[in-house]
């Protein structure tokens, strides 16, 4: 069982960063109105932010990373570990991890690498950056996350397109020996892998001329093989069963129980999945935030973006017990339990 | 729980839907126009007001409020 906890990394940062074009699911062509009243209403999902074409996740986490930085007044050079968590990369090689090292001018003594992950990635990244800086002792860390979904996501398909947004994050830590500890615990189901998926383009199906034949799949869903492919039924099934058994064994693993977390901050997958899930563990209402309303679903950026976006004012002047879930795309999944102090939180940027 | 709760509990949250529309017999598959929705919605209020999972592909082979009942009384019971 992957449980554990890291000792001496403390968060000292967080920031996001989001494309300034805005598209409104009201003014979404593929819905009647009772059905855009339905979707808004159930999934949560409001308004999304779209990149323009030119705009890649690392554009997104480049700018978050460079003005948290700036807001922190670190010096680059101090800088020894660098992790992109993304299912958007620049390239399908080299590693966006290794641009952005030099984009960001940070020194070539600083490891870099990428994770391929989606809804779960804040935790899973957070779980592996600080468990590598506990046990090397780097001094300095940035966990750049985040995707642009809306390339990947069928115009013509209302079960994704409607929900997902485009956003990146970076999260700066560091290595103190004052810092409370991280407590995570990390779980995979594999076979449930073909409910989100993107089946053309990698090595089991190369990409083709096929790959891009837009097919009708089922009412109101029309998509090709090199789109996103979602089946929500299966995890909105799984997650609201998964989820909350997962959290009670977290607790019960932890010593911890609902009421020792000021907050819980869940990805924002979709408004009543999460409800389902905050009901199930008897979280009240006031201490679980969402973003999902005017962001969608953002993947990885999800956590991050909804602190920025929600838990600004609190992050930076107050000391917050937070409990994180991710879950989604694998299925993978993820709970982690942390302590936010005074951190370093700018306002959201808009590229 | 009677089927009286159930179908109130349903009406509550169908609020498209008038107050004593809902009966035994109503078909769920003519309550609204998408589905695959529904069926979600139909899945959270039974886990979190029964504790009880039912599935989708246990709502494809339900028709009416009296199937649902019937599928989450024997689930409770065992």
């Amino acid at each position: 069982m992957a449980f554990f906890s890291i000792q001496h990394i403390d968060i000292k940062g967080i920031a996001a960063a989001v494309p300034k074009k805005k598209e409104s699911n009201w003014d979404y062509d593929q819905l009647t109105t009772a059905e855009k009243k339905l979707l808004i209403k159930y999934t949560g999902v409001e308004s999304r932010r779209i990149a323009t074409e030119g705009i890649t996740t690392s554009d997104l986490c480049f700018h978050a990373a460079e003005k948290l930085i700036k807001s922190l007044n670190w010096n680059k050079e101090d800088i020894d570990i660098l992790i992109f968590l993304s299912q958007s990369s620049d390239y399908y090689l080299p590693a966006t991890s290794v641009i952005l090292q030099h984009r960001l001018g940070l020194p070539k003594n600083c490891m870099a690498f990428d994770i391929n992950l989606g809804c779960s990635g804040y935790v899973y990244g957070l779980s592996v950056i600080s468990s590598i800086m506990s046990a090397s002792s780097l001094k300095k860390g940035l966990l750049l996350m985040g995707d642009v979904s809306s390339v990947s996501c069928s115009k013509e398909d209302k079960s994704t397109y409607p929900l997902f947004g485009d956003a990146g994050t970076a999260t700066a830590l560091d290595l103190d020996n004052s810092a409370g500890k991280m407590t995570f615990q990390l779980n995979s189901a594999g076979s449930h892998h073909k409910s989100i998926i993107i089946p053309d383009g990698g090595l089991r199906n190369l990409v083709s001329k096929d790959s891009f034949t837009v097919k009708q799949v089922s009412d109101g869903i029309k998509r090709a093989d090199i789109n996103l492919a979602l089946n929500g039924l299966d995890v909105f099934d799984f997650c609201i069963t998964e989820v909350p058994k997962s959290i009670k064994a977290f607790f019960e693993l932890n010593g911890t129980q609902e009421k020792d977390y000021d907050h819980f901050l869940m990805h924002q997958a979709n408004k009543l999945m999460n409800e389902t899930i905050r009901k199930k563990l008897k979280f009240k209402p006031e201490k679980v935030p969402y973003s999902i309303q005017q962001f969608g679903n953002t993947s990885s950026a999800s956590i991050p973006l909804t602190i920025v976006t929600q838990m600004k004012e609190q992050v930076e002047n107050n000391f917050v017990n937070l409990l994180l879930a991710g879950f989604g795309v694998g299925f993978s999944w993820g709970i982690g339990s942390l302590s936010l102090k005074n951190i370093a939180c700018p306002e959201l940027i808009e590229i | 729980m009677d089927i009286k709760e159930l179908m109130e509990k349903l009406e509550n949250e169908f609020e498209d839907v008038e107050k004593g529309t809902i009966q035994p017999e109503t078909n769920f598959k003519a309550l609204g126009e998408w589905n695959s929705m529904l069926a979600l919605i139909i899945i959270a209020l039974i886990d979190i007001e029964y504790d009880v999972k039912i599935t989708g592909d246990d709502l494809r082979a339900i028709e009416t409020v009296n199937d649902l009942y019937q599928t989450v009384t024997e689930r409770m019971e065992k």
